[in-house]
């Protein structure tokens, strides 16, 4: 772990003395330190392209009292620049007064290991491994015209010192490998994409050539799109295949159950707790436990340790995600999601893996129940608004259900539904939850995190589907 | 106050200098101080306020043709030692390209004119509440108005681009922003909408009043949506959105994107993509612009290019490294397009929307549904049905797609230009996509 004072003319005790007398007079705040490293390797059209490393070091000073947050970061981690930012921070609370709110929980659990992956390899086995990749694909055929492949790690650690000298501290790694392929035929492209990651070393994920099933998925994705045909357009049944469709919950329901837009009353689920908001048999969760996953932390961004919180239990509507701020004007405790990107953000409550429970149908049921209709194996990116609860996401791999049987593949396009009812439409649960492969960040006023998601199959009775074919 | 030149430009000479030392036969160094103050209201009351003081640092090293970048926030002597030695040593072990290079001098930047995009002027924190205060108020003025967040940003940063083969380079920049958030209820349903401002000279800025007012009656217009049926229907791309298509372009006709063979519009230097009354132009020396630059992300010239002309592309956006690819010589165009839009249309808006009994207005996209190597476009969106030229009522959760290919071809620009993004767009109309609701 760092001294992230080591060089500069500040102590812990000194640094813990300004924050103490800072966040006297207000309700909550804490000085956050943050030292990360990442760095990206990337092979692009049969070269490494790039080899990047990066260094962050900084501090976010926060007070905040009533509903009101002040918040300064800087670079330089120097008496100087922290009296600064005490200063900047009283002064925007210097008319309101506050009680300090001490409570944070302890616990002993850690979901990942202190280690750093981008020092663990060297650079020479890592370029050695994407060569390899792109041999590997390329070996396939003439049709394969691009192939991408990169390594994503980072080492992030955190120190968090509030008021009474009370310090906590975490260390996160995280990677990343994904592979990106285009293939050409008869004049036609499609591109196939597929990666896998999460908070351990690169090791776990290349032993043994697992790298191979990467590479296999991206080139069969863009091999199926090659044969689609255009998607049709309007409202039909949809079957959602297991694992990263789980994006749907995310965004259709996930996102609209973050404590700050219910506070505020702007998410379309704000006055429905405790109401049927899904159909029976539907449970998510919202989970930061899960060893070695992307989305989990042994602690969140203000040092409250996470857990596995129920949302919405059967169908009822049971809990929103909460930071600190936020549950103490709701009168309820925080769930461990106050998340930021960096140093330079403020933290807000955040999903960290949101997982839909597994039911009692198999896929195979659910496709033969239905006469016309989609069946979505693979997404792209997602979107919401959250305060109309409209949301989309974008087919990377379909086919069209026609009499019960999967059809031909369709063109990619875009899916559209309404959060707050899109729940009551699944009709079928599957009995086949997965884990999505660690890839997911989540884009949040302007803040992107690392989240998972994984859901079973489901059976949605009615969507809009965007496609071109009337 | 920002740093000055001085500061930055030894910064950047240091980084030189003991690259060279360590090896490198070629660097490039941009080293960027900024400073930043928001201040957020919500229901005319402060949430939050945020300073942001920052520095960054990028370092790209060559050795012959190997090459390697780093960056940090960290600009402490020791530190900045300490990742010259570990880019070095990574640009070692890196394969070589024989297209790395730093760009050739001839085009280096020469001229640098002031494009007046700096404004001394600092906003106080109690001030920007005042005027947010008054955005707010002109908000809730609206009774369907619900709720009301506004922001206020001040940004100012300076920054200074220098490389071994002698170029140093930089000015101050500056930005002032208020935009204002609106939610409107109806029964339990409820909408969101926004309008802002921004500007490089805080006394450019649109009254708060307007913002508010404006951000008021987007959102009320938005109330009581309905799902229209499936057809294939004109779309008219509200100002918001239509830039968006300018975008899809630059993205298109990126170097990059051709010469990895991943562009729907390879090979389309010299032919008709567009109807033959269009222009796109890209213009970096507009004073005041907020695109506006002296040189691009490697010191290049930057000039007014036509990218389109009477409908025909005439240039691909060239960095340094695809230009070499691509045997093209670098337009100045690393980090993409500066000020960008399309040469104002002839005809008012009012005809535009009577252009046919029926069109989609459509006010908003959502999602990322642009696939580059096919041109297939397929989003979310909102917007109102408009008839006879009259707005009738809105509509939400429908989709719209089609192919940009077509969409290009199948353009008509309203005579609407401002300068308010970037990139601009009069509101245009496309015929024949589709859309897809009930």
């Amino acid at each position: 772990m760092s001294n992230f004072f080591k060089n500069s003319d500040l102590d812990n005790i000194k640094a813990e003395n300004i924050v103490s007398d800072t966040l006297n007079n207000c309700d909550d705040g804490e000085l956050y330190l943050e030292n990360s490293k990442s760095e990206s390797i990337l092979l692009d059209d049969n070269k490494i392209k790039n080899s990047s490393y990066s260094s962050d070091l900084g501090y976010g000073f926060r007070a905040i009292t009533g509903e009101v947050v002040a918040y300064s970061h800087s670079n330089d981690i120097s008496k100087d620049s922290i009296l600064k930012s005490s200063e900047n921070l009283k002064d925007t609370l210097k008319s309101k007064k506050g009680t300090y709110n001490h409570e944070i929980p302890k616990s002993n659990k850690k979901y990942y290991e202190d280690l750093n992956p981008i020092e663990e390899k060297s650079q020479n086995s890592k370029i050695k491994i994407l060569n390899e990749v792109n041999n590997y694909i390329r070996s396939k055929g003439d049709i394969v015209s691009q192939v991408t492949a990169s390594f994503l790690g980072e080492h992030k650690e955190i120190e968090i010192i509030r008021s009474n000298s009370e310090v906590l501290k975490d260390v996160r790694p995280l990677v990343r490998f994904n592979v990106s392929v285009v293939l050409e035929k008869n004049g036609k492209k499609e591109t196939g994409v597929y990666g896998i990651g999460g908070r351990q070393s690169y090791d776990e994920y290349l032993k043994n050539e697992n790298w191979k099933h990467v590479c296999d998925e991206a080139f069969r994705i863009a091999d199926v799109n090659l044969k689609s045909k255009p998607a049709p357009a309007g409202e039909m049944k949809v079957v959602l295949g297991p694992g990263w469709p789980a994006i749907l919950i995310h965004e259709a329901i996930g996102h609209g159950l973050e404590g700050d837009f219910n506070r505020k009353k702007t998410s379309a689920f704000h006055n429905l707790m405790g109401q049927r908001v899904a159909s029976e048999g539907v449970t998510i969760v919202d989970d930061g436990t899960l060893n070695l996953r992307r989305g989990s932390l042994t602690i969140d961004d203000e040092g409250t340790p996470t857990e596995n919180t129920v949302l919405i239990e059967n169908g009822i509507l049971k809990n929103f995600m909460q930071d600190r701020l936020n549950a103490r004007l709701m009168n309820t405790k925080s769930t461990g999601s106050g998340r930021r990107e960096s140093y330079k953000h403020v933290v807000l409550p955040r999903m960290r893996n949101t997982m839909m429970l597994s039911g009692k149908y198999s896929q195979d049921e659910m496709i033969r129940s239905v006469d016309k209709g989609i069946f979505a194996v693979s997404f792209g990116g997602g979107q919401v608004d959250i305060t109309s609860g409209k949301f989309v996401f974008n087919c990377t791999e379909a086919y069209e259900i026609n009499d019960g049987k999967i059809g031909s593949p369709i063109k990619g396009a875009t899916l559209i539904g309404d959060g707050p009812s899109i729940l009551k439409e699944v009709s079928m649960v599957g009995n086949d939850m997965k884990l999505d492969p660690g890839i997911g960040t989540c884009g949040k006023a302007g803040q992107g995190v690392p989240v998972g998601v994984a859901q079973p199959s489901i059976l949605i009775n009615k969507m809009t589907v965007g496609g071109t074919q009337l | 106050m920002v740093k000055d030149q001085e500061y930055l430009n030894s910064i950047a000479s240091q980084t030189i200098e003991y690259s060279k030392k360590l090896g490198a036969t070629d660097v490039n160094v941009e080293v960027i101080h900024s400073i930043s103050e928001t201040v957020n209201l919500r229901n005319k009351q402060l949430d939050e306020s945020n300073r942001s003081d920052s520095f960054a640092i990028g370092i790209t090293t060559y050795i012959n043709k190997k090459k390697s970048t780093i960056s940090s926030s960290n600009l402490s002597k020791d530190n900045i030692k300490i990742l010259t030695e570990r880019c070095i040593e990574t640009a070692k072990i890196t394969p070589e390209d024989e297209f790395n290079s730093l760009p050739d001098k001839e085009l280096m930047a020469k001229n640098f004119e002031s494009l007046d995009l700096y404004d001394e002027c600092h906003v106080p924190n109690n001030k920007k509440i005042d005027i947010l205060k008054e955005a707010e108020e002109a908000a809730s003025k609206e009774t369907k108005i619900i709720n009301t967040e506004t922001d206020f940003t001040e940004n100012k940063s300076n920054f200074v681009l220098a490389n071994s083969n002698g170029f140093m380079n930089g000015y101050k920049t500056s930005n002032f922003n208020i935009s204002c958030v609106a939610v409107a209820q109806k029964d339990s349903q409820m909408e969101r909408d926004y309008e802002f401002t921004s500007k490089r000279h805080f006394s450019d800025l649109i009254s708060p009043t307007n913002i508010g007012e404006s951000a008021a009656a987007n959102t009320v217009k938005k109330l009581d949506p309905k799902k229209i049926k499936s057809e294939k229907i004109g779309i008219v791309f509200d100002k918001k959105i239509s830039k968006g298509i300018l975008n899809v372009l630059s993205s298109a006709i990126s170097a990059g994107a051709i010469s990895r063979g991943t562009s729907f519009l390879k090979n389309k230097i010299g032919k008709e993509i567009f109807p033959k009354t269009l222009n796109v132009i890209d213009d970096p020396k507009i004073k005041k612009g907020l695109g506006s630059k002296n040189f691009d992300s490697e010191g290049v010239e930057t000039n007014n290019l036509k990218l389109i002309e009477n409908g025909v592309l005439k240039s691909y956006l060239v960095d340094t490294y695809y230009g070499k690819k691509l045997n093209l010589k670098s337009n100045g165009r690393s980090g993409g397009t500066s000020n960008l839009y399309f040469e104002n249309g002839s005809m008012p808006l009012e005809t535009l929307l009577k252009s046919s009994k029926k069109n989609l207005y459509i006010t908003e996209t959502i999602g990322h549904g642009t696939n580059l190597v096919t041109g297939d476009y397929s989003v979310g969106a909102n917007g109102f049905m408009v008839e006879n030229g009259e707005f009738i009522y809105p509509v939400s959760e429908i989709t719209i797609a089609g192919n940009f290919k077509d969409i290009f071809k199948n353009i008509t620009l309203a005579n609407d230009l401002e300068f308010k993004y970037s990139t601009n767009a009069p509101t245009l109309l496309v015929e024949g996509m589709i859309v897809a609701g009930r």
